[in-house]
């Protein structure tokens, strides 16, 4: 009995060989061994990239009654997600990668949004200036810089901005700096609530927020030398949201790209160093101040992009964009993905802002359709909060390093952790205050 | 202090009337320390000397109440700790204090911090001289593995190396900040009578082929005999020997501090 078996499962295992050979598929497994290591740990990535590029030619021929979720995000979401993936992103550098509990990340996307609205709409429309400008009548007053340029002057000031907000508290450890970033996470939202008479000026135009704000585009000279489009709004649907996907997509990209260039430089390795341990980053060399500070500003920087190009995509930043939820929603992407893992980040970011956006109304229309009667229905975005905490706290007991951990996180795990919990010999983080105090060890002159 | 001062040339570092209070206790109570250049030189005392308070007031992680400390001709006291050890300061921890989560090799880089130079752009462009010096870095950061005894566990995580490897790899780290004077705060300690000596003829090792001084905290006075030139003792923040080890080991108030009166009767 058991040798027939043995038998049959020779063959059934000779014949998904003889299989397997006959349609060439080994060859390109071989093939696909016998590529370099990193084209094979590149292949993935670029798989995902292509995917996503092509995302607005193949999102309108999907399936759109797959169960449970039904649908993927129509385009015009996918934009908002990337954008909040560009957060998370930005947000890990200054949470995952240096360690400092930021509660405050909004006011890093606010001020993104108002620099954006400051310099690209008629809100000052006592001045009358125009750089740059695509598709603006030269006549409208205010300030019309081109949306491409104050990107970049948006992720500058919202730098600036950051260390600012960083000098005073960067001093803090730990739960005081949460504290106190969740402070200037609620004072930026306020202001610029209330900012609509400085002494008779009108800075943000208080509750009613700035809008319209001017859309990106090339301009008339490169719209008759390659067609490329003067303004993105001008252009008929699914036109205008595919522009913006694809410009978000590529500003994700360049985050990804800035943020693993960053962590694996003599910056990242300084960073680490002070998540590690603080005071023995600073006994090597580390200037605390000055490194965290520079993780700060990086985190604000893309913040302040992410910020400025969810104003010009709509047309406008309100106040009421801005609330404390965002600051803890982006906190939960970063832990869900693992903190200090960018791919997690990525992944999680995406997952979760569909989820707010697209996911969980999806999911409660499905659930109430399919599962429950009509008489009880339930509204599930409306639990939205209580299901990211859900979420959070289940991360927290099965998975705590997140979905992709950090290689470094990652490998402690698959280590065990010998040494550290079953033999208390020493200990690497004791110390007191200062963390270099005195501690008896056996085998020494006692005193008398 | 023009008296001094051709004195003070020959020595690396100067501590002049150092003082510590924390509260009303008096930890370190205006002490006097040189160390020459190109010596090691010991402190010793007992629990609660005041060795350590002394040793962070140097490395900048205390303030010291009163008291001016000159390194290679220029004032550090009470400078932040990342310019002393810019200045040439390296030091150790008496309760290991690597990064735990961080491989051999990134304990060692992040100590050569501070003699890099790559900046946030250049990182983030990959500038030939950034990489460039990124490779270099890394390959002295080997040879500095190698050197300091660790073979072969240069991609472990630190917290996985074997206590003994774990002192060497925080010397190879203070070694990568590039010392003029080297602080190693109770190297030995923990260790057993074999890693102890092993760890002491390092110590020669590195004495003979690096052009710096070291300052060798201890306790156990059995360690200090053999590796120092000289030996200045602690007790109750006062200095209450110093010179050879030799006229220490017969010095009546060394014995009374470590052993009580009754041992000196």
């Amino acid at each position: 009995m058991a040798s027939a078996g043995r038998r049959a499962r020779a063959s059934v295992r000779g014949y998904r060989k003889r299989a397997v050979s006959a349609s060439g598929l080994d060859r390109v497994g071989t093939a696909w061994q016998g590529l370099p290591e990193r084209v094979r740990s590149l292949a993935p990535v670029v798989i995902v990239i292509a995917l996503a590029v092509t995302y607005p030619f193949y999102v309108e021929s999907l399936p759109t009654n797959i169960p449970v979720i039904l649908t993927f995000p129509p385009l015009h979401d996918a934009v908002t997600i990337l954008v909040f993936v560009m957060m998370a992103v930005g947000l890990n550098i200054v949470v995952g990668y240096a360690g400092l509990l930021d509660l405050g990340y909004v006011a890093f996307y606010a001020i993104g949004a108002y620099t954006c609205g400051w310099l690209a709409s008629g809100q000052f429309q006592q001045v009358h200036f125009h750089f740059g400008s695509v598709g603006i009548a030269s006549n409208s007053g205010g300030i019309h810089i081109s949306v491409w340029l104050v990107l970049l002057i948006a992720g500058i000031v919202t730098a600036v901005g950051g260390i600012l907000i960083g000098l005073p508290t960067l001093r803090l450890r730990g739960d005081y700096l949460a504290i106190v970033t969740l402070g200037f996470g609620e004072i930026i939202p306020q202001f610029v609530r209330n900012a609509d008479n400085l002494h008779g000026f009108d800075l943000t135009h208080g509750t009613f927020g700035i809008s319209p704000i001017d859309p990106p585009g090339f301009g008339h000279t490169l719209n008759s030398a390659i067609g490329l489009p003067v303004r993105y709004d001008e252009s008929f649907p699914p036109t205008p949201d595919r522009l913006f996907f694809w410009t978000v997509l590529g500003l994700l990209l360049l985050t990804v790209f800035c943020s693993m260039r960053l962590r694996d430089s003599r910056l990242g390795r300084a960073w680490i160093a002070i998540r590690e341990d603080e005071t023995a980053a600073g006994a090597m060399g580390i200037p605390l101040m000055r490194t965290k500070t520079w993780a700060y500003a990086g985190g604000a920087f893309f913040g302040g992009i992410a910020g400025a190009y969810i104003a010009t995509f709509n047309s406008g930043a309100f106040p009421t964009q801005f609330d404390f939820n965002i600051s803890v929603f982006l906190l939960c992407m970063v832990i869900l993905g693992g903190m200090g893992s960018l791919w997690g980040v990525v992944v999680a970011g995406t997952i979760l802002a569909w989820l707010n956006f697209d996911g969980l109304g999806n999911i409660g229309s499905w659930i109430n359709t399919n599962v429950l009667p009509s008489s009880h229905q339930i509204d599930v975005p409306k639990y939205s909060f209580g299901i990211y905490g859900v979420i959070i706290v289940l991360m927290m007991m099965f998975r705590p390093t997140g979905l992709i951990p950090e290689s470094r996180r990652k490998r402690e795990i698959e280590e065990g952790t010998r040494g550290t919990l079953d033999e208390p010999l020493y200990d690497m983080r004791a110390g007191n205050e200062a963390g270099a105090g005195e501690r008896g060890t056996s085998g020494r002159i006692p005193r008398g | 202090m023009s008296e001094a001062a051709p004195e003070m040339n020959d020595d690396l570092l100067v501590a002049a009337q150092i003082r510590k209070e924390f509260g009303g206790l008096l930890a370190v109570n205006d002490l006097d320390f040189t160390i020459p250049q190109r010596s090691i030189v010991s402190l010793i005392g007992p629990n609660g000397a005041g060795k350590t308070t002394f040793f962070n007031m140097l490395t900048g992680l205390y303030k010291p109440t009163a008291g001016v400390v000159i390194f290679d001709g220029q004032d550090v006291t009470a400078k932040p700790p990342h310019a002393i050890t810019k200045a040439g300061i390296g030091r150790t921890f008496q309760n290991i204090r690597l990064f735990p989560q961080m491989t051999a090799l990134e304990n060692v880089l992040v100590g050569m911090h501070s003699r890099l130079k790559g900046g946030i752009l250049g990182s983030i462009l990959g500038t030939p001289r950034v990489r460039r010096e990124e490779r270099e870095a890394e390959e002295k950061a080997r040879e500095l593995l190698r050197f300091s005894g660790l073979r072969g566990v240069d991609d472990e995580l630190a917290e996985s190396l074997s206590y003994g490897d774990q002192r060497r790899l925080e010397v190879a780290r203070a070694l990568a900040t590039e010392p003029k004077l080297l602080l190693l705060d109770e190297p030995t300690a923990g260790m057993n009578p074999q890693e102890t000596v092993a760890f002491l003829n390092f110590v020669a090792k590195l004495r003979e082929e690096q052009p710096i001084s070291i300052l060798l905290i201890e306790h156990d006075m059995k360690v200090v005999m053999g590796a120092s030139e000289r030996v200045t003792v602690l007790d109750y923040g006062e200095k209450i020997a110093e010179g050879t080890p030799r006229e220490i080991q017969h010095d009546e108030r060394v014995i009374e501090a470590y052993l009580g009166k009754a041992a000196t009767s």
